[in-house]
């Protein structure tokens, strides 16, 4: 037993007890283990999807390149979406961050659900291997977009009904994790943490577990009921025999609304985190800040009918899902607001975290208000399926989570390898991403404007110089993630030594050693101050 | 060890929030169905009717007392595993295994039946009924499909909660496997109390 005590405190990633290697890995129930197993994971789906966006972009160089042809096409944005969002951007954070560091950030040693954590993450395989098998049998890649519209999913001949039902067991994935997330939170708050003692990025990761209990099984029976109708013939989805396409889209709607706050609101959370470390400032409105994640939780839930406008739905449900669409943009406000009045006198640090973390709040912003220019009625159909839809999309998708992940992974990353990436690439890296990102995306508003229509391979000559422009952003873009990704990579294992606390901050996975031991605290820790209460820190740094 | 935390009391809470969480997610997964069902039949209440009739009443109102009868039993299981008595709360386990094979035998039957009178999802006799009535058979086969499917699921996890009594790895002081195999049960039942007066007696 004498050196079980040292072997306890070692890293949680160095090799422990009887198994070694990769298995050691896929057996762990350990949150920290956990979180990296998904890391990896979602870091390849992310790559593989940025080549397809590439290469979607270089198609669309010029109006003539012949890359690919129309159908090629489809199946590229197709399957961007499909991996973009349902195993990289809806998954991303809670299953990266909320294993990773929710345990700690509430001083629990593990999540709720350990086991069943493991699980979910098979789960998650088993779900992309479904969706990489249906890529390549029956009739081949789907081509429907990624939201699977009936009827041309029922009647196109490629692998709709695998595609779709991978999708249901990424649900169940997801939900499980959602289960796990909410019980930590309510059984495992170390003692003195009161609700309103969590940091916030705790709140962003509780509201989003709630999304994903709540709405996901919508999303799931949607999918089953795709299958059921490509194998069986059903009929609830088939004109033909009575059934509404309308409805589909509505229940699709029902969660894949709600998903973009899955998407955003745990990156929110972690962005409120980084403000008040990176000012030395508590944070401004700390509960306005969380009531606002449970409002923007509640409200985003009941908008799914904006995606709809054009598609026959009655003036009247026109009109109160364009208020309520109004109404989500006040808590999303009182969140940047908050953030800026932050930062106000503060002693400000720009470090690469929170060069990412303000840049979040920039290209958010963009997101946001152009977000109410497709929330009007009147507007949203001159703009409805145009490129101004793809570009507000990314600047709070790719602008808001992308870059509220990189913010995360630059800020944890010395607790998760032990190690400090050179700070001088992770700026250049910043800024170049920065640059290629708005190159790419800015003239996308432009082109839609003047009434560029998404998911076509190719365009009119009036648009040469703007699709041009995008291309070459896009390539840029990927450059500066390229930089990020190889500069985090090559660091994690060659890297400087990282103290414990790098950043000063006051939340408690910085009063662990990096990297932290597998199980994360001997004696629970005893929380008496608040998670952004700096005083009588810098002495200790 | 990494599965013991030293915050938070019991297991058994965190095991019974956990169980009350996935209930809220089956409850949203069989509501998608539940608001197709109100939407098609606002639109076709003739069709619906009609329909309705095709359906055994009988067949209907004998799973709904057999299910019922099983919750009883999977709850009293409970109830004698917490009083210290796994050898009653094993039988009791095996009663409401055997009810549920019941009901799906009588589902079995029931849908058999259906098969035989060219009512099921594509035949060629439902295609030539009024649209109405189409949908309602697309909706009865995938409500009470889905259904049987989490009734296997429940026996699946009894038949667990069996196995590990046989081990003696629970007890009056770890019940929660069968607590929540229960609380999953009753859900099945209730979700089952919704399907019957919306699908068979509906005329």
């Amino acid at each position: 037993m004498g050196d079980t005590v040292h072997e306890a405190r070692a890293p949680y990633f160095a090799p422990q007890g009887g198994r070694r290697g990769i298995l050691s890995w896929l057996t762990s129930t350990n949150h920290k283990r956990i979180g990296i197993l998904y890391l990896s994971l979602i870091g390849v789906f992310f790559s593989t999807a940025v080549v397809l966006g590439v290469l979607m972009r270089v198609q669309l160089q010029s109006p003539s390149m012949r890359l690919m042809d129309a159908r090629t096409y489809n199946i590229m944005f197709t399957l961007h979406g499909i991996i973009q969002i349902f195993l990289v951007v809806i998954p991303g954070i809670p299953t990266i961050f909320g294993n990773f560091a929710l345990p700690m950030l509430v001083g629990a040693n593990d999540m709720a659900f350990p086991r069943l954590n493991l699980f979910s993450w098979y789960l998650f395989l088993f779900g992309a291997v479904l969706a990489a098998v249906a890529v390549f049998t029956n009739g081949g890649a789907p081509d429907t977009g990624w939201t699977f519209y009936v009827p041309f999913s029922l009647k196109t001949s490629v692998n709709v009904p695998l595609a779709t039902f991978a999708v249901f067991i990424l649900g169940m994935s997801s939900i499980l994790t959602g289960i796990n997330i909410v019980t930590t939170v309510h059984q495992l708050r170390a003692p003195g943490m009161t609700f309103f003692k969590m940091p916030l990025s705790v709140w962003g990761l509780y509201a989003t577990a709630w999304v994903q209990i709540l709405a996901t099984p919508i999303v799931g029976i949607t999918m089953l009921l795709i299958v059921v109708e490509r194998l069986f013939g059903i009929g609830v989805f088939d004109p033909t025999k009575g059934g509404d396409p309308l409805l589909y889209q509505h229940l699709f709607w029902i969660y894949s609304h709600p998903a973009v706050y899955i998407m955003i609101l745990p990156a929110m959370g972690i962005i409120s985190d980084l403000f008040p470390v990176f000012s030395r400032k508590n944070i401004f409105g700390y509960k306005m800040i969380a009531f606002s994640s449970l409002a923007i939780a509640s409200v985003g839930s009941l908008v799914w009918g904006h995606h709809m406008y054009v598609s026959g739905q009655s003036d009247t449900a026109d009109i109160i899902f364009s208020l309520l669409t109004f109404l989500v943009a006040v808590p999303s406000a009182i969140k940047v607001f908050n953030w800026i009045a932050t930062m106000y006198k503060g002693s400000i640090k720009l470090e690469p975290p929170f060069l990412f973390a303000l840049t979040f709040v920039f290209l958010f912003s963009i997101g946001g208000l152009t977000g109410l220019f497709l929330g009007a009625l009147s507007a949203n159909v001159q703009l409805h399926d145009t490129y101004f839809v793809v570009a507000h999309f990314h600047y709070i998708i790719f602008g808001g989570f992308g870059f509220g992940i990189f913010a995360a992974l630059h800020y944890w990353y010395p607790k998760m390898t032990g190690r400090m990436y050179s700070k001088t690439a992770a700026v250049v890296g910043w800024l170049v991403t920065f640059v290629g990102f708005n190159v790419f995306y800015f003239p996308m508003f432009i082109m839609g404007w003047q009434g560029m229509p998404r998911r076509y391979y190719s365009y009119l000559p009036k648009f040469n110089e703007l699709q041009l422009l995008s291309s070459v952003g896009s390539y840029v873009l990927a450059a500066g993630v390229a930089i990020i990704l190889v500069n985090l990579l090559y660091n994690a294992k060659r890297g400087a030594k990282a103290p414990d606390n790098p950043w000063g901050g006051a939340t408690l996975e910085w009063t662990l050693p990096s990297p932290p031991p597998l199980e994360n605290w001997e004696e629970p820790p005893t929380v008496t101050k608040g998670p952004y209460d700096y005083s009588g820190m810098e002495e200790k740094r | 060890m990494s599965g013991h935390t030293h915050a938070g009391p019991i297991d058994r809470d965190r095991g019974c929030i956990g169980m009350w969480l996935f209930i809220c997610t089956e409850i949203l997964l069989f509501g998608g169905l539940f608001l197709l069902y109100s939407v098609y039949r606002y639109k076709n209440p003739a069709d619906f009717h009609a329909a309705s009739q095709d359906l055994s009443r009988f067949s209907g109102t004998l799973n709904t007392i057999v299910l019922i009868t099983s919750s009883l039993s999977a709850a009293l299981a409970v109830h004698e595993l917490r009083e210290g008595r796994a050898a009653r709360s094993k039988l009791f386990i095996w009663a409401t295994i055997l009810l549920a094979l019941t009901f799906l035998t009588v589902k079995g039957f029931e849908w058999a039946a259906k098969f035989e009178h060219g009512l099921y999802p594509n035949a060629a006799h439902l295609l030539s009924l009024p649209p109405g009535q189409i949908l309602f058979f697309g909706l009865y086969f995938t409500m009470t499909g889905l259904h049987a499917i989490h009734v296997i699921v429940g026996m699946g996890i009894f038949g667990y909660g069996l196995r590990a009594l046989s081990r003696g790895k629970i007890d009056a002081e770890h019940p929660v496997l069968v607590e929540n195999a229960t609380l999953f049960w009753h859900l099945v039942d209730v979700i089952w109390i919704f399907l019957f007066p919306l699908f068979y007696l509906i005329s």
